[in-house]
């Protein structure tokens, strides 16, 4: 064999071999940082769950004072209850079910620009996180933190709140209402879609 | 003087070659070297939520409490943390924080900052220093006595000035109605986060 050859077979085996390369993990103490970004990543990476979020803050931005805080308040704080139930392995039956029911429900009031009193409001509200929240707590990695992981998902779900109360903020135009209605008709639809999925 | 261009170039990599006989070792990762006491324990608090999120929650109620609250915050948490870190080092006691201690002060301080409720000043006092003294003794106890350590324990204490200086200054200064929410929302990720911790601490 060649020189020439031989040089270009050693490149092809390199190249082949490099495509099977692990991760190197060079430094020690990633896990704390892992478990901040698995936590702050697992409400983003579901579409499910991030039309719920900016559902809610759809909602609290078209009902106004109080509501446009207390409903982004009250979902991280009942959430994270139902994360407990998730770590601890507690089943809690319907989850699927529960948050299609939370796009179709939360995406039907932004589009109906339903007003209900804000105990209503803020009870429908709190009974969705609580599936939600176990969702992201029986997914904790293992090996993470616990405490890092429930920061990234409190975190990234309130981003998600804020998210939807800014696109919110179009009602004060008539025009930005028609489209919020819009945008809540949207979501309601797409949580049929997730409802044929579980169901289907 | 005048060299051939092929005369200059041998001679540079003469240099280079001589020149790298004498090179120190270059300690390019920072798992060898560390940042240096001071910066080691900066990053120390930065990356210890359990530490980082008290401070935060009590910078944030400070702020709600005003000006005057937020200077005498300002001066006896890091003082008491340093205090404590110190009395820590030179007696070291075999302490954890009880995850539920954690917990309970998250709770307790999220649920204020999200309750806007203005704490009279000795009071928010009487917070700072039990808080800074006990989790300085936390991290003085962890340490082995040295000069170094002394020094990364006053970066801790930096750490936690710069922190609550630099929160508490800004929520002092917020007059918009939205951005009162906003901080009685962070208030509330902080009390979540508590819950969480306590329940599963109680679980555990």
């Amino acid at each position: 064999m060649s020189p020439h050859r031989q040089w270009a077979l050693s490149a092809v085996l390199v190249l082949y071999l490099s495509l099977w390369a692990e991760r190197v993990f060079a430094h020690v103490g990633t896990g704390t940082a892992v478990g901040f970004w698995t936590g702050f990543l697992h409400p983003v990476s579901g579409f499910d769950h991030v039309l719920a979020m900016v559902a809610v803050g759809l909602w609290g931005a078209q009902l106004g004072s109080p509501a446009i805080w207390v409903l982004p308040i009250a979902f991280p704080l009942v959430m994270v209850v139902g994360a407990l139930l998730g770590f601890l392995g507690v089943p809690l039956p319907g989850i699927e079910i529960g948050i299609a029911t939370s796009a179709i429900l939360l995406g039907a009031a932004v589009m109906a620009a339903w007003r209900p009193p804000l105990v209503v409001a803020g009870l429908l509200v709190g009974m969705f996180a609580v599936f939600h929240g176990h969702v992201h707590g029986a997914e904790l990695p293992a090996g993470q933190s616990a405490m890092l992981y429930s920061m990234g998902f409190v975190i990234a779900t309130g981003l998600l709140h804020a998210l939807g109360i800014g696109i919110g903020t179009v009602q004060r135009w008539s025009w930005g209402a028609a489209v919020l209605r819009a945008t809540g008709a949207m979501i309601a639809l797409a949580g049929v879609y997730f409802m044929s999925r579980v169901l289907l | 003087m005048k060299q051939p261009r092929r005369a200059r170039l041998k001679s540079s990599i003469g240099a280079a070659l001589a020149a790298s006989l004498y090179s120190a070792m270059a300690h390019a990762h920072l798992e060898a070297t560390g940042l240096g006491p001071v910066y080691d324990g900066v990053l120390h608090f930065l990356g210890s939520p359990e530490d980082l999120l008290p401070v935060i929650a009590l910078s944030l109620l400070a702020g709600q409490a005003g000006v005057a609250a937020g200077r005498r915050t300002l001066l006896f948490l890091p003082m008491a943390w340093l205090l404590g870190s110190l009395a820590g080092l030179a007696n070291p006691v075999i302490i954890e924080i009880s995850p539920l201690w954690s917990a309970a002060s998250l709770l307790v301080l999220g649920g204020l900052v999200l309750a806007d409720v203005r704490l009279w000043p000795r009071l928010l006092t009487l917070i700072a220093v039990v808080l800074g003294a006990a989790h300085g003794l936390v991290n003085g106890s962890g340490l082995g006595w040295s000069v170094m350590a002394v020094i990364a324990l006053a970066g801790v204490a930096s750490a936690v000035f710069c922190t609550i200086a630099l929160l508490t200054a800004l929520v002092t200064q917020l007059r918009a109605h939205w951005t009162r929410i906003a901080v009685r929302v962070a208030g509330s990720w902080i009390a979540a986060i508590g819950i969480l911790m306590a329940g599963w601490s109680l679980a555990i």
